[in-house]
């Protein structure tokens, strides 16, 4: 696969921008590069995700995989959606494929909106659907090896509150 | 006259390869290509979760039709995030 697949959209004030990421990225980057040129926005809420490490915790690795054809469209779909409900300034979407290691981050959802609650809201949607709904399927190492995990009822409950 | 078959996530395991290509005749349903898989295969991508995607955009699994030159992709339910 191409390491980086991403689309990009600015009209007027809105800006998007949806990034699979085969390598890791620095979320301290792209939050910075985000919030320049957001003056129009009250507020901007940011979200992180990245794997566990816990000296409990037995997972040595974790693994995301993609289909091309249907990933990025799909999580294009999702921001446009949000986009849609929420009257937001911009949106960005980092998510991370491949093997990664305890530390690294998984995903980054970043939305600028004029009205903080619009702002928490649209990032808090954007989470659920992305762990629910997109098209991601993820396996962890341990000692015994790689397993892949099952779907959440946790994360299809939470997806269901919208 | 080769199809190409895809298992994503966990049914990569059920298969045990991602990719698999089938010599065929012509356009075949569903139930033809599982009929030439090992018997837990054809099962484990016939099961009601399992979405199917033919040349990459989504089909219902009773309208597959798939040949030569396709490439038909079995999507188990999703566990990402």
């Amino acid at each position: 696969m191409t390491n980086w697949l991403s689309s990009r959209l600015s009209v007027g004030a809105e800006m998007r921008r949806v990034v699979l990421a085969g390598d890791p990225f620095d979320p301290a980057a792209e939050l910075a590069r985000f919030g320049d040129g957001q003056q129009a926005a009250g507020g901007i809420v940011s979200f992180l995700g990245q794997v566990r490490q816990e000296e409990s915790d037995p997972v040595e690795a974790l693994e995301l995989r993609h289909f091309e054809p249907l990933t990025l469209p799909g999580m294009e779909q999702l921001v446009i959606e949000a986009e849609r409900r929420w009257p937001l300034l911009a949106t960005l979407v980092v998510h991370r494929v491949g093997v990664m290691l305890p530390g690294d981050p998984i995903v980054l959802v970043a939305c600028a909106a004029r009205h903080r609650r619009d702002a928490f809201e649209a990032a808090d949607y954007l989470m659920d659907h992305l762990k629910s709904s997109a098209w991601f399927w993820k396996r962890e190492k341990t000692a015994s090896g790689w397993r892949w995990i099952e779907p959440r009822s946790q994360d299809h409950a939470d997806r269901e509150r919208w | 006259m080769a199809l190409t078959l895809l298992f994503l996530g966990p049914l990569e395991d059920a298969a045990g390869t991602g990719e698999m290509v089938l010599e065929v005749a012509g356009a075949l349903s569903l139930g033809a290509i599982a009929e030439r898989l090992p018997p837990e295969l054809a099962v484990a991508i016939s099961g009601p979760k399992v979405r199917t995607a033919l040349n990459g955009a989504i089909v219902a699994p009773g309208e597959i039709a798939a040949g030569d030159g396709d490439e038909l992709a079995f999507l188990p339910p999703v566990s990402g995030g």
